[in-house]
């Protein structure tokens, strides 16, 4: 493609434009566009960078709060921690690429989700992963696990931020497209946060980082259609990653912020060079005039075209204070990165681009982003299946052979193989991290006694079935799993994997899980301050189930106060606080056990939530209990599993309410914890919850070395440890 | 006393690494950028922190042992001056030829993090004498190319002299003779894969690595 390629009706197609999007650009222009400024709309008005399914129903969100300092459309999201620092966030997916070069795919993704922070102002100190994987036994499976997860450390390792978290899923639903959603947490000087928006006119912009190459061109394209028979063949269009000069980067960056050096900054993440530039004009109401002659190329000949929709990984864009030039070259030689100036900020409202002394590209930059489309598809929210009563699901007639079943099943099995090859610890401020199967992780605020507590959840059955009850169950389990190690729940990311919106049952599936969490933000004053949607997850036609992953941040004001699930103790009391009835719609059990995936999921109660996820955290400020944790998938029964695991020591459950003992022990209720409470608080424990109007049982008491239940199984804890561990590392021997 | 920690392109270790000198001494180390030529004269003890230098592109180790400040630990360790490196710092140590050996890639092919259970095998050497009785410590591990290696003779050699300080109790990388930590023939440097400065907080799950950086700045 080059400056004479004639524009074509197929060439517009091929682009991924409709013919009234097309339309829209001939008037804005008054004339056609060469092929450089074709590209640059089609990139800009792109699914994946236009949001163009989505904009007006991620508008309904909250997304503002007490402690929001910035909330969607900058590159993250950031609030207050209190004492002048800042947590800087955003979740993101790198799906397709994922799927199509798994190393380096899930490897960029991590750059990119880092680079999304650190421009911010922030240093990244933990990242968390929410994947989701095709079923074990479908020929891809292997080796899509064994890519990411590598790409994932290899990068995160690297570069010297821990991951700490995370959550891994396998059903058929993926088996055509995996989901990779990668998320970041840095820490700012809340009065020292960096935007995009490029000010002042006849200021330089600078390109630091790697040099531009021909890689991921057309990547955000490629994210914005389905899969076919073919999709192997976009393996050029995934990007390499170099983890080694993102952390020269994340240096050179943070060096020059403490300056007062940079107007404005923003990464290059899809559309690359178009978009940052575009942004960073749009959102300071200036115009850009670039040179690309003296971008860093790394091979002859590239074309305008080519170096516009390049995605080459690790590359920053910074508008910098006049004067302030050498500064910056300094900083940036020392880092030995690639700097180079390679134009200025207008007054003409347009991105110009020169390139072998010719103009190449002048276009007008309000309608790339004010024209954007912005649709309003027909959806279909699908409604809820229906109710199944305990009583119509059969009852197991071995009970330690389900409950092994279970605990060795993909989902709930030991992900020990994942994140032995993430280094946890690097940074030296992890408390708490997926080494003890808890449900948050733990980072301290680096040299203060407080810390951040972070968690990602979906459970994409409960959206399938249901998927405004769905919607509200992940937001609200990110909020109980904060709350369990003792955080106060602050704020979300999300990342909305979906299938093809121009289907009216996917886009209703997007639109009910949107109102569903919403509502839950709203119960809990718990705002969305970023995020990222991923739509056209489908391959052949076969959508993914719908999976809005959610990250969750709280803070723990002091370390003096907080649990983990790793602290139960030997003739400690079992209760749990919240109410049982003993849901099995769409459980863990009933998939597992009896192979039905049907059945509405459980109801969130968002008052009963709100009641008992306070009471739960003013416990543990009381210092009343041991260990927390969450009863998600598989009810009691797991939960009681993971927690003596956790603390190596076996328990008893005993029965507490009149209903179905599968229901009771696997039912998935929601607005459940399950603590344990040294024999003197248990009686203050059960009295101040009544008085609150809380539920609290008592369900069973630690000790021995056997999981056992009343009624139920009895097995040694070693022995379903060793089934709990196997699943992984049998999968990938 | 002062103290120094060296920093390459990537290591991701220093930070952590000035936090342990600084908790132990009292006094903020002096972070030394790899392109500088000299370590400062009144430096006792320099600690070549883990990470990635260079992106571990090249052989782990091979690029930061030819930068210039190496070259002027090389003929001050070579005159007694106390040095440890861990992870990538060990990696540096061997490449340098300061300490003998070579890591290469984990028996699994895998990185591996997590925390490993050490024996202390020379509890007199430099590096150790502050954990007295103490027989076994936790160290976190966290690495890809862990595996320690070297010809018989070498360890042969090493173990004679006393120069293996730390094996592995479950050896996660197939390191030769469960080999952690080493020492050189003086004494005064010392590499291991593990991470003592990832275990001095009770938040890090233990404190076990204070003793390695008390015993090496009391012997000083």
């Amino acid at each position: 493609m080059n400056i004479k390629t004639k524009i074509t009706a197929e060439i517009v197609k091929e682009h991924g434009l409709s013919e009234e999007e097309y339309e829209i650009i001939l008037d804005r222009l008054g004339r056609e566009p060469n092929i450089n400024e074709l590209g640059i709309f089609s990139v800009m008005w792109s699914e994946h960078c236009s949001y163009k399914s989505s904009r007006r129903h991620l508008g309904k969100f909250l997304t503002k709060g007490d402690r929001v300092i910035q909330g969607p459309g900058e590159n993250a999201g950031v609030i207050d921690i209190d004492d002048g620092d800042a947590i800087i966030f955003k979740m993101e997916s790198h799906n397709h690429p994922s799927f199509i070069e798994p190393y380096q795919g899930a490897a960029t993704g991590i750059g990119g989700i880092m680079r999304d922070v650190f421009t911010m102002g922030a240093r990244p100190i933990a990242l968390m992963n929410a994947l989701r994987f095709g079923e074990p036994s479908h020929w891809k499976t292997k080796q899509l696990v064994n890519g990411v997860v590598a790409g994932i450390g290899g990068y995160g390792n690297c570069v010297g931020v821990p991951t700490v978290g995370g959550e891994t899923n396998f059903h058929k639903g993926y088996n055509g497209n995996i989901l990779v959603n990668a998320m970041c947490v840095g820490l700012a000087d809340a009065d020292n946060v960096f935007y995009s928006a490029a000010k002042g006119v006849g200021n330089p912009i600078f390109y630091v980082g790697s040099k531009t190459g021909r890689d991921g061109i057309h990547g955000a394209t490629m994210a914005s259609a389905e899969f076919d028979d073919d999709s192997e063949e976009k393996r050029p269009t995934v990007q390499v990653g170099d983890p080694f000069t993102e952390k020269l980067l994340i240096e050179a960056c943070l060096e020059l912020m403490a300056t007062d050096a940079i107007i404005a900054i923003q990464d290059m993440g899809a559309a690359g060079l178009t978009s940052s530039s575009i942004e960073m004009a749009d959102k300071g109401g200036v115009g850009i005039s670039l040179n690309l002659d003296k971008v860093p190329q790394r091979e002859d000949g590239m074309t305008a075209y080519e170096m516009m929709l390049s995605e080459s990984q690790e590359r920053m864009l910074m508008v910098i204070q006049p004067g302030k030039e050498k500064l910056a070259y300094d900083i940036f030689e020392k880092w030995e990165l690639d700097v180079a100036l390679i134009g200025k900020t207008t007054d003409t409202g347009r991105l110009v681009l020169r390139h072998n002394r010719k103009k190449v590209c002048d276009i007008p930059i309000a309608p790339l982003a004010d024209d954007a489309p912005n649709l309003d598809r027909p959806y279909e929210i699908p409604a809820s299946l229906p109710i199944i009563d305990a009583s119509e699901v059969h009852e197991t007639q071995d009970y330690d052979d389900a409950l092994v079943r279970i605990m060795g099943s993909p989902d709930i099995a030991s992900k020990r193989w994942i994140w032995e090859q993430y280094d946890r610890h690097v940074m030296a401020d992890t408390v708490d991290s997926s080494q003890s199967g808890g449900d948050a992780a733990i980072v301290r605020i680096h040299g203060k006694n407080k810390a951040v507590a972070i968690t990602t959840d979906c459970t994409p059955r409960y959206v399938q079935a249901d998927p405004y009850m769905g919607g509200k169950q992940c937001v609200a389990e990110t909020w109980r799993n904060l709350t369990c190690v003792g955080a106060d729940p602050i704020a979300i990311t999300d990342c909305l994997n979906f299938g093809n919106p121009e289907r009216p049952e996917i886009m209703g599936q997007f639109v009910g899980a949107i109102e569903g969490m919403n509502e839950a933000c709203r119960a809990f004053d718990y705002p969305v301050v970023s995020g990222n949607v991923s739509l056209y997850n489908e391959t052949n036609g076969a959508a993914i189930p719908p999976t809005p992953a959610v990250g969750g941040v709280g803070l723990i004001p002091d370390l003096d106060y907080f649990v983990t699930l790793t602290g139960a103790k030997d003739g400690d009391t079992l209760i749990m606080i919240g109410d049982t009835q003993g849901w099995l719609g769409s459980s863990i059990y009933l998939r597992e056990i009896l192979r039905r995936e049907e059945g509405a999921p459980p109801p969130v109660d968002l008052e009963a939530e709100k009641r008992n996820g306070d009471y739960v955290r003013k416990l543990i400020r009381n210092k009343r209990v041991n260990a927390v944790h969450d009863c998600s998938d598989g009810g009691l029964a797991v939960a009681a599993c993971e927690m003596a695991f956790a603390g190596n020591i076996g328990l008893h459950l005993s029965r507490a309410i009149e209903c179905p003992t599968h229901a009771w022990l696997f039912g998935e209720d929601q607005a459940r914890y399950l603590v344990a409470v040294e024999e003197n608080s248990v009686n203050p424990v059960i009295s101040t919850a009544k008085a609150k109007g809380v539920s609290a049982q008592i369900v069973g008491k630690i000790g021995g070395d056997r999981i056992k239940a009343d009624d139920g199984f009895d097995v040694s804890l070693a022995g379903l440890r060793k089934k709990h561990e196997a699943f992984l590392p049998e999968l990938m021997s | 006393m002062k103290t120094a920690v060296i920093t390459f392109p990537a290591s991701n270790c220093n930070r952590d690494a000035a936090i342990a000198l600084e908790k132990v001494t009292g006094v903020k180390p002096e972070m030394v950028w790899h392109r500088e030529s000299e370590i400062p004269a009144d430096v006792s003890f320099v600690v070549l922190p883990g990470g990635f230098s260079y992106g571990d592109y090249l052989r782990c180790g091979a690029m930061a042992s030819r930068s210039p400040i190496v070259k002027d630990l090389v003929e001050k360790a070579n005159k007694g001056l106390a040095v440890a490196g861990f992870c990538n710092g060990f990696q540096v140590l061997t490449e340098a030829g300061l300490l003998p050996g070579a890591l290469i890639r984990n028996k699994g092919l895998k990185f591996v993090c997590r925390p490993e259970k050490l024996k202390i095998t020379n509890s007199n050497s430099r590096y150790t004498t502050n954990y007295g009785m103490t027989t076994d410590v936790i160290f976190p591990v966290a690495h890809h190319d862990g595996n320690y290696y070297a010809d018989d003779e070498t360890l042969n050699k090493l173990e004679k002299q006393g120069q293996v300080v730390f094996r592995y109790a479950e050896n996660p990388n197939g390191s030769a003779r469960d080999i952690a930590g080493i020492c050189n023939e003086a004494g005064n440097v010392f590499g291991m894969m593990p991470h003592p400065e990832r275990a001095i907080d009770p938040l890090h799950g233990g404190t076990d690595g204070l003793g390695l950086f008390k015993s090496i700045i009391e012997s000083i």
